[in-house]
């Protein structure tokens, strides 16, 4: 009996080891190749979203000048028909990818939120919408840099 | 330590306009040395339906607040947001739409 409990928590481990079988908590989806790409060509390659048609249907509210680089508001939405996924590229962040979201039926494609921005950057936003990928672009300008200290 | 959240939602121009305030950290491979603390998932939930399924990373602000844009809704309805960080660590509140 004890020989056959070992087995089993024994295979448990290996699928475990394998990935197969993951704890319930790391079930949820988080893009580890787009987060971890350090620069916005490669985050957008890792989101799949390699290319980009520019939109004017994308709007980007933010301050021109942030002062402090650890909280920059930045408002988004997407008047494209059909925009089902909003990610926001910081290109010169260490790591240009701060955030994707997914909306379905019951959600607009809207989002506000607080970003740290290392330097002055372009922020990108690409929306996408029926397979495509649509993007928009702002610069932000940043006097004290947030992503340190 | 991850603290408690705040939300509020309220109907405006016909839809529900949700503001949820998350404590968390959320530290930076720089000021870590390389071992960051963030929250990675968001959902948000309309009367128990996911709507809203967020992934971010540790560029998002210390005490992360988002504001969401629901459609239409009514008085009552359940909302709920929750999250889950890179230590597997969650939270979630809810709250009735006002």
């Amino acid at each position: 009996m004890e020989q056959k409990r070992r087995g089993l928590l024994g295979a448990l481990a290996a699928l475990l080891a394998a990935g197969l079988l993951k704890p319930v908590l790391a079930l949820a989806a988080w893009n580890k190749e787009a987060f971890a790409a350090k620069t916005a060509a490669d985050a957008l390659k890792g989101l799949g979203a390699a290319s980009t048609e520019p939109s004017k249907g994308i709007t980007i509210e933010a301050p021109e000048i942030a002062e402090n680089g650890a909280v920059v508001p930045i408002e988004i939405s997407s008047g494209i028909p059909g925009t089902t996924s909003i990610a926001v590229v910081i290109e010169k962040n260490p790591f240009p990818l701060a955030a994707r979201f997914d909306f379905s039926e019951g959600a607009l494609p809207f989002v506000k939120l607080n970003a740290k921005m290392g330097e002055t950057s372009d922020v990108r936003v690409v929306a996408t919408a029926g397979g495509k990928h649509y993007v928009a672009t702002r610069e932000i300008k940043v006097t004290i840099g947030g992503c340190g200290g | 330590m991850a603290g408690p959240m705040k939300m509020r939602a309220t109907l405006a121009g016909g839809n529900t306009d949700v503001r949820v305030l998350m404590t968390h950290p959320m530290e930076t491979a720089q000021q870590t040395k390389g071992a960051p603390y963030f929250i990675q998932n968001i959902t948000v939930k309309v009367n128990g339906k996911p709507v809203i399924e967020g992934e971010i990373s540790q560029a998002i602000s210390r005490n992360p607040v988002f504001s969401f844009r629901l459609k239409g809704g009514a008085k009552g309805d359940k909302i709920e947001v929750s999250w889950l960080d890179n230590k597997g660590e969650t939270n979630k509140t809810e709250t009735a739409v006002a």
